[in-house]
């Protein structure tokens, strides 16, 4: 594209990387969570392949589909840590350590150091949409840009 | 007073998206009326759950004392979202195929097994 | 006549969809909303999360996500098979 593009997009990218990473990151203190700051993320994908050129995220086709295989095991793993009780139990919640704070109960300001495996699964899951939708992207670009029929 | 409007709302969703499957041609308009139809019965979903004047189910900051909105309705929803998502991508590349094959997207066109 | 037969069979199903629209209970009122009061109510001591959205999609209904994770997973194996390059 032209050189607009180009730096618009130059400048945009990191806030929104920054801003997906944000969603992800408070998935379980405000509305969002591992798909939607995945999806996020992807559409920043999409601008790079927009913007650049399919040429430029040729090269990361091998990292994305290991990204998804690694959100996926990471997310099953998650849930076999809580088999002593039931599948998917959240043994991390309440206990101290990662993620272990217990709430208060009822409205409160939100602290990011609670909620047992969840931040953890929103990550998992996140990268998982992430590779997936960045996948599909880079996937349509390269076809489409091949050549004409 | 609404009364059950928003639901009559949904359902005018879900027939437009049929009629787009019914009456065009364009396989990206077909695909347009799949995703009418997915977000209408999204859009119903979420509206079963509504209580009315309840908050968002999310503790941080909320309103003291007021009642909150279902949030199975809302989680459901959130997984129905990103399966419409994963059919629509696949009913694109199936698109963007026949595109390349046939090199039209008319739908009478591309009914005969040849080729 | 096989657009009148369409048109009249696309008009009795969109009157019906109206029709039960017009018929629910009215919005904003839910009938069965205790399991959801229980998801409100013990959420914050038993997941210790302030999203309760976030707590029934990972914890309460993880099997559900498994199951659109693995969805997803295919969609994207189904578009990387039907869009790879054909040698002729």
């Amino acid at each position: 594209m032209s050189v607009v593009v180009r730096t618009i997009a130059r400048i945009l990218l990191p806030i929104v990387f920054a801003f997906g990473g944000y969603v992800i990151m408070h998935g379980h203190l405000t509305p969002g969570g591992g798909f939607q700051g995945g999806a996020v993320v992807a559409s920043a994908l999409a601008l790079v392949l927009v913007a650049f050129g399919e040429a430029s995220l040729k090269k990361y086709k091998d990292l994305l589909s290991a990204l998804e295989s690694l959100g996926g095991v990471a997310f099953v793993v998650l849930g076999l840590i809580g088999i002593p009780f039931t599948f998917f139990a959240n043994v991390l919640a309440g206990v101290g350590g990662l993620f272990g704070q217990s709430v208060p109960p009822g409205p409160n300001p939100g602290y990011l150091n609670t909620a047992g495996t969840l931040p953890l699964m929103n990550w998992a899951v996140g990268l998982k949409v992430i590779a997936g939708l960045g996948s599909v992207v880079v996937l349509f670009g390269l076809f489409g840009g091949e050549d004409d029929r | 007073m609404t009364g059950n409007l928003p639901f009559v709302v949904c359902m005018v969703f879900v027939a437009l998206g049929l009629w787009t499957l019914l009456a065009k041609r364009n396989l990206i308009k077909l695909v347009i009326g799949l995703t009418l139809i997915e977000n209408g019965v999204n859009l119903f979903l979420v509206a079963l759950g509504y209580v009315q004047g309840g908050a968002v189910p999310i503790y941080t900051y909320a309103p003291p004392g007021v009642r909150m909105v279902l949030p199975t309705p809302q989680a459901l929803t959130l997984t129905s979202i990103v399966i419409g998502l994963a059919t629509t991508a696949l009913a694109l590349a199936f698109v963007v195929v026949i595109w390349r094959h046939r090199g039209t997207l008319d739908a009478r066109k591309v009914r005969e097994l040849r080729g | 006549m096989k657009r009148w037969f369409v048109l009249a069979a696309f008009l009795v199903v969109a009157g019906f969809l109206v029709l039960l629209g017009t018929g629910m209970r009215p919005f904003g009122a839910p009938k069965a909303f205790e399991m959801d009061q229980y998801f409100i109510d013990y959420t914050q001591a038993e997941v210790a999360a302030n999203n309760v959205v976030t707590a029934v999609v990972f914890d309460y209904r993880g099997y559900d996500t498994l199951g659109e994770a693995t969805v997803l997973f295919c969609a994207v194996v189904g578009v990387a098979l039907i869009l790879r390059k054909v040698r002729r």
